[in-house]
């Protein structure tokens, strides 16, 4: 039984600003994964909700004239992962987003609440952070559009206002197109976790297929939000790929992340991810890329 | 039909669609709902309460605190009760309680109309404390001037036990020349069964004053007893129903909140109510295993003869007694008997009270931990000696016909060397601990193992009795009735098979009453102590005798044959030559309905069992280390059962699958942790690392089965076993493979990262 005060179900975005306006206390929900737990928990009970969850103009991805790619948020994981578009062109994407929890999870959970949420252990995250995402947020004043990189202010906290609702995740063609990714989430156990550390890492190769034309790399949980890499994005550049880059990379990423100590893991532990990850999520990266590794 | 045969679940159909019925799916929602406070803090002294605003919530019916509650301490372990008081549970802790020992002790209780406003007016209560240090390791309890826990255990000790064996001390043993010594700690931490359905209970009065309790219990008759005996009400006005359960493990072989919603629902009249525990607060309140530390010395002959070991063994009991020293007793014992020490073994058990949840029976009954500090020694005193650990073992592991010098259990059946050469071949032993000798690079593997041995039942510890009673339908099918308790394990369905086996009647018409209520069902303690299918399983037989004696009397005074040549087979009566005389039906309808002579054929009978013996067994476990990431994966493991004759092999193969899953989490991720505070900090299924079903790896299973003299059908204990092994083999597998011994359980990724970068390896 969920401690709930009132559910208003909103029938377009319109409405759902409306009923953000009129009730500023409200919380949305949208697949209910992480509401309803901190329902359940207490700390949310007594709540006043407005669903998103049935605006079908929040889901589904599409594809715009000059390539830029649009998730709607309230897309589940199950139906990213899934989509064929996403399989074509941010395969990282739709395997990071297999990687939340279990298939129930997968089913109800959504993209935009995965990030509205704001927590830097988002499997999407740092996924959207290496693809350049751009949030596109509409409210009572219109709509407006953030890069990923200046949404997150700190842990569990992001920019979008209470009477904004998260309306597309874009992402345009030159973030895209000519990438290999690979994502890994590294958890205590193989289903049902939160990453312990989460690294993102998509690299173009030129066209001989032997050098860093561009690389990008974020983590998760390395830092109190998702973070980019971007000193070692820029030292990479240019250079070939040998197993020596990757350990180049593994020890300068350790210079851009600040991950923290608490019960779950210590930052120790978390500095040795970040860099083992690093090479591993690089290496794997460039295969997918259709490089080989010159051992 | 009958035994050793894979016939169906008897519930699989009515589990798998969803039809058999669990306590929650009695409940309504016209039963009252009580929640209890917890304490938030971990030692101390409740002074009072702040009331009045949870009061005010809507829905509220009553408040009870630990100011409300009758001044009786009581003991909850699942025990048989002794009547000597010097060998009687401890009686430690209340209904709620004033004197807080952990945190998260029960303080107050709301009772009120619906779930919603009894967890507002539970979030709305103020208390009120005098605190205390908490006291969350053995060694803070144990250290000059801790504060005291229990009034009558000054020193915080529940209870300090020793027994030496052999010829000298363990110290005039190190005096032999050329030995090999070796001092080591091993340290097993606090796990959770993590059993799927959570404690629930609901409790009513009716007019004659009598009490009825459904609830998801191991112990329906224990659970009964010690209501009575919480409330200072005769057990008789008590009754307890135990329907289907989801798993138990151990934690529900204690009596965890019936006496609490027994004693509430008389707070409000008799009226139901109803008192569901979240997974939280099952973590926090219940039972855990007992996180013990072993203090090892041991000495070698190069040779290879383990010549003598010294063990101090200190067990984290937690706030309250529960099952007490009785974990430790037992490890400390096995430790003993599965391995011969040619000069002198001495051993030391403490069980220490601490303010954390208190710690009770779980799978293994102190056994995984005994034999994790046993495995782990006997592969370091291997590696002292540059020996083949399994080698080693054959060497000075216990014998056929071990007889226990204490307690006089003894071997009858003696499989544990067949188990070892069985598990050496599946797993490639010989072959993989070369190829595996000499690694290098960063993903290393290993093999290693462990065995065990494992009493069936807890004679002459403790009492062993069970009843059964079998009744005769009128169309010839049996209704069987046991004390014996189904709890996900398949008893129901051996207890027919043996039915049927001593019967001649097919399982398909023998009913049995899977739901005990302790006003109807006859005498059993209950499910633990992997006892029921030799206990129990005496009472079946028993039973299944003196009914089919009756049987046959009847069908002989019908067909007016002689009874001795006279025996029933597939619902038949049949004579010396395997011809059909009667059928069941016939025979049956005949004896109820017979003008001349009607006869209600029934048979009741109790089992007092006084006979015991090992069951044993090996795990071997090969391992693939990923040392930068500190992930241990299990490529192959195999668990080989010396548990006698099996009664269904496919049920038995299940148990050790379930036990094997216990296993891999209690050697690499499970771990219920506290800060310092002594607050639990992972009491949730997130954080706390029961491995899932993508965790775990194929697991293979042996047996070797042997008919054992004392066993009703020459079977002996297999619940438990199966838990045991599997951590020190991983252990062990791991040592091989980096060559760096984990002494502490669990073997997770940030202890192992850590490890391996002391060693130099990464």
């Amino acid at each position: 039984m969920y401690d709930i005060e009132s559910f208003c179900e909103a029938t377009s975005v319109e409405d759902a600003i409306a009923k953000l306006q009129d009730q500023t206390d409200a919380e949305i929900i949208s697949g209910g994964s992480d509401v309803l737990i901190k329902i359940r928990e207490g700390k949310l009970a007594g709540v006043r909700l407005v669903s998103i969850h049935n605006i079908q103009s929040l889901k589904g991805v599409s594809m715009e004239d000059d390539g830029t790619i649009v998730i709607g948020p309230g897309t589940s994981f199950s139906h990213i992962t899934a989509n064929t578009l996403i399989q074509k062109h941010l395969p990282m994407l739709g395997y990071a987003v297999d990687q939340v929890g279990g298939p129930q999870i997968r089913n109800i959970g959504t993209i935009g609440g995965n990030v509205c949420n704001g927590v830097t252990s988002a499997d999407s995250a740092s996924s959207l952070f290496a693809y350049n995402a751009v949030l596109e947020l509409k409210g009572p004043e219109g709509i407006r559009r953030v890069p990923i990189a200046e949404f997150y202010t700190g842990p569990g906290r992001t920019v979008r206002r209470h009477e904004e609702i998260l309306t597309a995740i874009r992402i345009g063609r030159k973030d895209y197109e000519g990438y290999g990714g690979h994502y890994i989430k590294y958890g205590k156990r193989n289903a049902m976790e939160i990453a312990t550390l989460g690294c993102a890492c998509l690299v173009k190769l030129t066209s001989d297929k032997k050098s860093v034309e561009e690389m990008r790399i974020a983590y998760g949980v390395a830092a109190p939000t998702p973070v980019r890499c971007r000193k070692t994005e820029e030292m990479v550049c240019g250079r070939i790929v040998n197993e020596e880059l990757f350990e180049k990379v593994g020890k300068a990423v350790l210079l851009e992340v600040n991950p923290r100590s608490s019960w779950r893991a210590s930052r120790e532990f978390r500095l040795q991810l970040v860099e083992e990850l690093a090479k591993r999520a690089m290496s794997q990266a460039v295969i997918n890329a259709g490089g080989e590794i010159d051992a | 039909m009958g035994i050793g045969k894979n016939i169906k679940r008897v519930d699989a159909w009515a589990k798998v669609t969803g039809q058999a019925k669990y306590t929650q799916d009695y409940m309504d929602d016209r039963m009252l709902v009580a929640k209890v406070v917890h304490s938030t803090i971990a030692n101390g002294l409740v002074t009072g309460f702040d009331l009045e605003e949870a009061l005010k919530v809507p829905g509220v019916v009553k408040i009870v605190t630990c100011f409300d509650v009758p001044d009786i301490d009581f003991c909850t372990p699942g025990h048989p009760w002794s009547v000597e008081a010097a060998h009687q549970d401890i009686r430690d802790r209340r209904l709620l309680n004033r004197r807080v020992r952990y945190y998260g002790d029960d303080v107050a209780a709301v009772i009120a109309e619906n779930e919603i406003a009894a967890n507002r007016a539970v979030r709305l209560i103020k208390v009120h404390y005098e605190e205390y240090p908490p006291l969350v390791d053995v060694a803070d309890a144990m250290a000059e001037g801790a504060p005291v826990m229990h009034e009558n255990v000054p020193d915080n000790i529940l209870k300090h036990t020793s027994f030496a064996l052999g010829e000298m001390s363990f110290d005039e043993a190190l005096k032999e020349d050329g030995l090999l010594y070796l001092d080591k700690t091993y340290d097993t931490q606090r796990v959770q069964h993590c059993h799927i359905e959570l404690p629930v209970s609901y409790a009513y009065q009716d007019g004659n004053g009598k009490i009825t309790v459904t609830t998801s219990t191991q112990i329906p008759h224990i659970v009964r007893r010690v209501i009575g005996q919480a409330l200072g009400i005769p057990w008789g006005q008590v009754r307890v129903i135990k329907p289907y359960i989801g798993g138990g493990f151990g934690n529900k072989q204690d009596v965890l909140y019936e006496p609490l919603n027994a004693f509430l629902c008389m707070q409000v009249g008799g009226r139901p109510v109803r008192l569901e525990l979240t997974r939280e607060e099952t973590f926090a309140n219940t039972r855990v295993r007992h996180a013990i530390r072993f203090h090892m010395q041991a000495a070698v002959r190069p040779d290879g003869t383990l010549v003598a070991r010294r063990v101090q063994a200190y067990s984290n009991q937690g706030g309250y007694a529960s099952h007490g020293h009785a974990i430790v007793a037992n490890a400390s014992n096995m430790i003993k008997q599965l391995y011969r020490d040619e000069k002198a073994l001495e051993s030391e058990s403490f069980t220490v009270y601490t303010s954390t949840v208190a710690a009770g029976a779980m799978r293994g009954y102190g056994i995984p931990q005994g034999d994790f500090a046993s495995e782990c020694l006997i592969d370091d005193l291997a590696g002292l000696i540059g020996m083949d650990p399994l080698e080693f073992r054959l060497k000075n592991c216990m014998e056929d016909g071990y007889k226990d010098p204490h307690n006089g259990i003894t071997f009858h059946s003696y499989g544990l060397k067949k188990c070892i050469q069985a598990g050496r071949e599946a797993i490639g032993w010989d072959e993989k601990r070369k190829v595996y000798a000499r690694q290098t690079g960063s993903k290393r593997r290993g093999i290693g193992m462990a065995i065990f041995c494992y009493k069936t039942g807890v004679y002459p510890i403790s009492l062993e009795t069970a009843s059964c009673r079998m009744v005769l339908n009128q169309d010839g099918s049996v209704q069987l009735m046991m004390g014996a308790t189904e709890i996900g394990q398949g008893a129901d369905t051996v207890f027919t098979q043996m039915a049927s086996e001593v019967l001649g009647i097919t399982e398909d018409r023998i009913y049995i009453v899977s739901t005990q209520d302790t006003d109807v069902t006859p005498f059993d303690t209950g499910a633990y102590a992997s006892r029921q299918t030799y206990v129990s399983g005496k009472a079946v037989r028993q039973t299944a005798e003196m009914l089919k004696d009756k049987i046959l009397e009847y069908a002989a005074w019908m067909l007016k044959l002689d009874q001795k040549n006279l025996s029933i087979r597939d619902n038949m009566i049949i004579d010396p030559e395997g011809e059909d005389l009667l059928t069941m039906e016939a025979l049956a309808t005949e004896a109820l309905y017979s003008l001349e002579r009607s006869v209600h054929i029934s048979a009741e009978s109790t089992s007092h069992c006084k006979e015991n013996t090992f069951a044993s067994g090996a795990c071997f476990a090969e391992v693939e280390v990923d040392m930068p990431l500190g992930k241990v994966e299990v490529l192959n493991i195999v668990n080989v059962h010396d548990s006698g004759i099996l009664i269904n092999p496919k049920l038995a193969e299940a148990q050790v699958h379930g036990g094997m899953s216990m296993g891999l989490g209690y050697g690499l991720s499970e771990v219920l942790m506290y800060d310092e505070k002594g607050k639990p900090l992972n009491n949730n299924l997130l954080d706390y690392k029961l491995p899932t079903a993508m965790d775990t790896p194929e697991l293979e299973v042996q047996f070797v089965e042997l008919q054992d003299p004392t066993g009703p059908f020459g079977n002996k204990a297999l619940g438990e076993p199966p838990a045991i092994p599997v951590a020190p083999a991983l252990r062990n597998a791991v040592l091989q493979a980096t060559g760096v011994a984990f002494d502490e359980l669990p073997m997770e990724p940030q202890r192992m990262v850590a490890a391996f970068k002391t060693a130099g390896l990464i």
